[in-house]
Formats: C-alpha cells, sequence, structure tokens
C-alpha cells in the first residue's frame, strides 16, 4: 500500500485559517493529508504540541500564521518565527528532518498560496516516508 | 511501632545517589533508628537471591536510584517493586532518566563500537565486544544486555513518589526520613519536591528578559546579582523544578535542568525551547538565525537531564542509525 503522509497543520484563526476557507470554498483542488486544527495565533503553538502531534502519529507538522506586521496580535508570529527555528534545530538532532516542520506565513487572500504549501509538504514528506513513533521502545 | 524495613537499589547510575544517602551524617543514624536496612548493593552485603527469598510487599520502602539501560536492571526493577510496598523513584536518572539518558541519542550498538573500539584510548585489535552469551568450557556466561533506549523507572514499573535531584539534596532526604518516620507522606504519585520552578528560588535580580546574544559560561563574566539568562547565559531555571534552593546559581553557575520539570510541564526541553526563544530581541530572520547558531546544542542542553522522560524519548531510529 502506497504511504500517505498525515499532516497536522495548526492554523490561525485570523488570515490561516481564511486562507484554508478560501482554498476551499473556491474549490480549489489539493492533497487531503492535512488535518486543520484552528488555534487563536501562530504565537500560541508551544514546541509541546508540535512534539504531541508527532507522538499521536503525524509525520509532518505544518504552522500557519499571518504575514509579519499583519498579526492579529501584533507579535504573536514574531515569537513563532523566533521558536519554530531554534525547536527546527533540536529536532535536527533527534533525527526528525527539516522538511516535517514548516511555519509558513499566509493571509486570508491566499487560498491558492495555501493549497500548494500542503501539496509540496505532503509531496516531500511522501519522499520521506512515515515518522514511526516508536515510544522510543524497539528492543525492550 | 515496628521498625520500618528499607531497601536502596542503585540501577544505571553513577553511585552519588547512594552517597547522597550517606551525606545526611548524622541523620543517618535517624533513618537507622526507624529502619532495618534490608538490601543496599552499595553498602552491605546482600545477594538479589535474598531479596528473591522475600514474601511480596515484605519491603516497605525502596528508595531506586539510576535508570534502566540494562536487562539487569529491569529485572531488578520488576523484582523490588513486587517485593516493596512504596517504590521511589530517587534521583534525577530513576525520575527522568538523567546523564545516562543522553545515550538515547545514539543507540547500543554505536556505544559499544565506539567505548570498545572506536575510542583513542582503546587497545583492542581483534575488535572484541562483550556479548550477552559466551561460551567457555564450563559452560555458558551470561552478562546483562544493554538496551538502545534508556527508559525511568516508572517507565518499567508503576512508582509511588519521585525525589529528582542530581543528587537529591541532603534537605529533601532528611524530609523524605521525617516524613517516613511519622508516616506523613503525601498523595501517591508525588514529586516530594516544591512545585514552582528555580527561578522561583532564585535570588538574582530579573529587570527585562531580553536578549540579543547568547553566550557560553566562559565567555562572559556576569555581573553577580542579574538574571543569568537575562545576560545571555542558557539558564534552564524558567522550566526546572524548584527544590535545590537554587544551588548552582548561587555557585555563580546557571542551572543545567537536573530537577526535570516542573508540575504541569510535561516536556522539559520543548518548554525550554519555548521560554528561551521567546525573549530573544531578534525581528529579523539574519538576527534569529545568528541567536539560534550561538545554541550550540540545543537537545543537550535542554534535554541534559530528561531525555528519557521526554515525548519523543529518544532521537528517532531511522534505518541510516543502524548502517
Ligand atoms: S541522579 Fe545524578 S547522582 Fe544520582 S545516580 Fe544519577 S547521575 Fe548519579
Ligand atoms: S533564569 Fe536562571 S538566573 Fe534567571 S532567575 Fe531563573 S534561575 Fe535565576
Ligand atoms: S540549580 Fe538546577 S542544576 Fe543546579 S541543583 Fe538546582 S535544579 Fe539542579
Ligand atoms: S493572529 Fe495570525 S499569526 Fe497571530
Amino acid at each position: 500500500m502506497s504511504f500517505e503522509p498525515k499532516i497536522v497543520g495548526f492554523l490561525c484563526n485570523w488570515c490561516s485559517y481564511g486562507a484554508a476557507d478560501l482554498a476551499g470554498t473556491s474549490r480549489t483542488k489539493y492533497s487531503s493529508n492535512i488535518r486543520i486544527i484552528r488555534v487563536m495565533c501562530s504565537g500560541r503553538i508551544d514546541p509541546t504540541f508540535i512534539l504531541k502531534a508527532f507522538e499521536k502519529g503525524a509525520d509532518g507538522v505544518l504552522i500557519c500564521g499571518c504575514h509579519i506586521g499583519d498579526c492579529h496580535y501584533m507579535e504573536g508570529n514574531i515569537k513563532a518565527a523566533r521558536r519554530i527555528p531554534l525547536l527546527k534545530k533540536m529536532l535536527l538532532q533527534l533525527g526528525i528532518e527539516d522538511e516535517r516542520l514548516r511555519l509558513k506565513w499566509c493571509s486570508a487572500a491566499e487560498g491558492k498560496l495555501f493549497a500548494s504549501i500542503v501539496d509540496d509538504m505532503t509531496e516531500q514528506i511522501r519522499k520521506l516516508g512515515p515518522f514511526n513513533y516508536t515510544g522510543g521502545v524497539k528492543d525492550g | 511501632m515496628d521498625k520500618l524495613k528499607l531497601a536502596l537499589y542503585w540501577a544505571g547510575s553513577c553511585g552519588g545517589c547512594d552517597v547522597a544517602v550517606l551525606d545526611i551524617n548524622d541523620n543517618i543514624l535517624k533513618l537507622a533508628d526507624i529502619a532495618d536496612i534490608l538490601f543496599w548493593p552499595i553498602a552491605l552485603d546482600f545477594k538479589y537471591t535474598d531479596v528473591e527469598g522475600m514474601d511480596d510487599n515484605y519491603i516497605d520502602v525502596c528508595l531506586f536510584n539510576g535508570a534502566i539501560i540494562t536487562s539487569e536492571n529491569e529485572r531488578i526493577a520488576r523484582l523490588l517493586r513486587a517485593k516493596s510496598k512504596i517504590l521511589i523513584a530517587f534521583g534525577s536518572c530513576s525520575c527522568f532518566g538523567g546523564i545516562p539518558a543522553l545515550a538515547n541519542f545514539s543507540n547500543s550498538a554505536d556505544i559499544m563500537n565506539y567505548s570498545y573500539i572506536a575510542a583513542p584510548s582503546n587497545d583492542n585489535p581483534t575488535g572484541t565486544l562483550p556479548q550477552v552469551l559466551t561460551k567457555v568450557d564450563e559452560g555458558i556466561l551470561e552478562l546483562p544486555a544493554l538496551y538502545d533506549t534508556v527508559r525511568t523507572l516508572a517507565q518499567v514499573v508503576p512508582v509511588e513518589y519521585f525525589l529528582p535531584g542530581c543528587p537529591p539534596p541532603v534537605s529533601l532526604i532528611i524530609d523524605l526520613v521525617d516524613k517516613l518516620a511519622k508516616n506523613e507522606l503525601p498523595a501517591i504519585g508525588s514529586t516530594l519536591t516544591p512545585e514552582k520552578t528555580v527561578c522561583d528560588e532564585c535570588p538574582l535580580k530579573k529587570e527585562n528578559k531580553c536578549i540579543s546574544k547568547i553566550f557560553r559560561p566562559h565567555e562572559l563574566i556576569p555581573e553577580p546579582e542579574r538574571c543569568l539568562l537575562e545576560q545571555g547565559i542558557i539558564c534552564c531555571g524558567p522550566a526546572t523544578r524548584s527544590g535545590c534552593g537554587a544551588a548552582c546559581i548561587k555557585a555563580g553557575m546557571p542551572c543545567r535542568g537536573c530537577f526535570g520539570p516542573p508540575e504541569g510541564i510535561t516536556d522539559q526541553g520543548a518548554k525550554l525551547v519555548s521560554s528561551i526563544a521567546s525573549i530573544y530581541d531578534a525581528e529579523n530572520e539574519d538576527e534569529i538565525t545568528r541567536m539560534v547558531n550561538e545554541i550550540v546544542d540545543p537537545a543537550g542542553t535542554f534535554y541534559r537531564f530528561a531525555m528519557a522522560d521526554s515525548i519523543l524519548r529518544r532521537k528517532r531510529f531511522q534505518e541510516k542509525t543502524h548502517e
């Protein structure tokens, strides 16, 4: 059976969720591999949520927020922009490829962009293969 | 009252936790007053067979230090669990994996290979490695197997209480002895420390949490009274459980996180990424990249003591790891 990546998408309520909505209402075709979780702001995404997503079986995690300067809460997306790169560096040390975690900005008018981000990420993760969270146990 | 029947054990440990028990000085006499020690490999000559011969729940309290690294550690954890009414994970190795759980960035084959062959101090031209089973004329010899993944005690058997610290400080051990003597232990599952963070106990002044450059401890002589993190030195205080009285900070060093995550935090490393990156004074991508680069080893720094207890528990198994 071919591998269908599971991607968890954390989308901010004000811009990116709007983008996903627009992609839906304008019937833009894109991969059905994403499971969307609406959050108020990309700054609300605690790195713990991302690890939990991998623990629960995600093969990739996408975080989308408003473009820099447009965050509904002023600086939330800047906080995300500071946290995610440090988390990525740490995840790389833990054997988790860079492509499995993405941070992207999408305004509510960018339905097409959102769709292409999801398509692109799905293909990249398809190439990487499943995450295979084992709970640390393989031998004992 | 009958004397308490006490056992102490070390699994994957450095021995420091056992020494910490001896460090309670004259309180050890109090311990001897209230308890008979039935098993303590570092100090007294008992054998595993003595424990195997006991009835289930015969031991009242077992202080178990060290992580679960080998098949022997696991076997004795299960044995002592069955024989003890109260099992206490004693020390950070037992609670969260501790320093030994840094092995979870590797695997048993690579560790064996490095320790016995690749490390420069080895002289092993035939590449001999320890074997679990070895045939000799007299029969088969057996050694414990080294696991790929170091685990906490609670990941192997149910545990009643947790006393973290590398090693647990004398004050908390005395407190535990007191509670045992008075039969005043808290609710099952409790960690026997305060619930706050090291920052809450830290005497340094916090003024403005905002950093524009990260320094390694040897690169900067910090102002003595000001929060180290605010001066750019990585300090794990914000995501570390209190109980030590900010001991390292009082000695001029940043907190390395040995008490593990505070109450309500599931993943100490993820929390540290969040607390430290959130106070970056970096507005654009270049500045952010520079500051990320300044933290040389985030996983080793933020999971120094709690790798096994983290959500991911270890470096992901990738096919490549085993080449
Ligand atoms: S917690 Fe620290 S002192 Fe205790 S066994 Fe582990 S490394 Fe040694
Ligand atoms: S970050 Fe470290 S130095 Fe600063 S208040 Fe917390 S424990 Fe103290
Ligand atoms: S300051 Fe941090 S590293 Fe030092 S003893 Fe306390 S918890 Fe452990
Ligand atoms: S509200 Fe969209 S990123 Fe903050």
